[in-house]
């Protein structure tokens, strides 16, 4: 069986939901931890969303530092699958293994919706099993969902087809409407809104967050 | 104690939204005559030993590569403090 990573930083929220959406899709959830730098040889890991050190200077750049990003950005580097949502996304921006940054809403409130996305790249290890153009519907909160980049980043993103999700509806200003983007490699990916609260029936606008997991599922055991 | 005072500001290209609520404020207020506000951070820094020129070079690494986000923000200003709080003499006046 496959085994995902979540790793929890001190404020992670959603590490107990992202794991329990691992297993929803078939794979063993692996708990993992900040202070550590063992990765515990997991075939990806998702990095979950919340407000590790309370967003204190920057979001999620305080957990960039944290020990398990060493082995995290080696491992990512080498091509381990990593989903990086909302405060994960955030995280993986500031460890530059994604490009741009997240700056406060501009509306400067929290968003708390039901939010609906255009799958834009079906290629990566965490939307495979998506189709493109497809529209899904998952949660999106947060306070610092502003995604930005210089014109000439964005231009890169656009050119590579690395914009993954865009929002249908703006909400929040982010430029060019992306709501998450992949690595050159596609095989990290971060986004803001959450498709982990969207994996089961009766919980969450939708099960369309599913996939993210059985596509990490599916594509570790190609690589295995 | 020797003090280094490190500034950060937002990417003059980069729309500041807390700026831009200020300055939306002001006028409300009865505060005319600005145009425009920008908001940073300022960071403190105590030294541990003397106010040594490789002191200062090492909190400018700090401002830059974790004080501040180069993708978003530049670091303004690094410069020797005469105390904690009260920071330039100018500006303890």
């Amino acid at each position: 069986m496959s085994r995902i990573g979540v790793i929890t930083f001190p404020g992670s929220l959603d590490d107990r939901d992202a794991a329990r959406a691992v297993r929803l899709a078939g794979a063993e959830p692996v708990r993992l931890w900040h202070a550590s730098d063992s990765l515990a040889g997991v075939d990806a890991v998702v990095l979950p969303g919340g407000f590790s050190y309370g967003d204190y200077l920057r979001a999620g750049a305080l957990s960039s530092f944290a020990p398990i990003m060493t082995s995290l950005v080696d491992a990512a580097n080498a091509g381990l699958p990593v989903l990086g949502i909302c405060n994960g996304f955030q995280i993986l921006c500031e460890t530059h293994l994604l490009a741009g940054a997240m700056i406060k809403n501009t509306q400067l409130t929290f968003v708390c919706t039901d939010q609906v996305l255009r799958v834009e790249n079906t290629c990566t290890a965490w939307t495979h099993q998506y189709s493109e153009g497809e529209q899904i519907t998952v949660p999106l909160k947060n306070q610092d969902g502003q995604f930005i980049a210089d014109e000439s980043t964005l231009d890169e993103l656009e050119g590579e087809g690395r914009v993954v999700f865009r929002y249908v509806g703006n909400p929040n200003g982010s430029r060019r409407d992306i709501a998450g983007i992949t690595n050159a490699r596609g095989n990290v990916v971060g986004l803001m809104p959450h498709p982990e609260h969207a994996v089961e029936p009766g919980f969450g606008p939708s099960t369309d967050g599913l996939r993210f997991f059985s596509s990490a599922l599916t594509a570790t055991l190609a690589g295995a | 104690m020797a003090h280094v005072v490190v500034e950060v500001m937002p990417k003059p290209e980069i729309l500041d939204p807390q700026g831009k609520a200020v300055a939306g404020a002001l006028p409300r207020l009865g505060f005319t005559g600005f145009t425009g506000v920008r908001q940073g951070k300022r960071f403190e820094l105590e030294i541990d030993g003397p106010a040594t020129d490789e002191a200062l070079a090492s909190a400018r690494k700090v401002a830059e590569e974790v004080l501040s986000n180069p993708v978003i923000e530049d670091v303004v200003s690094v410069h020797w403090a005469e105390q904690a709080g009260t920071a330039d003499p100018a500006e303890a006046r």
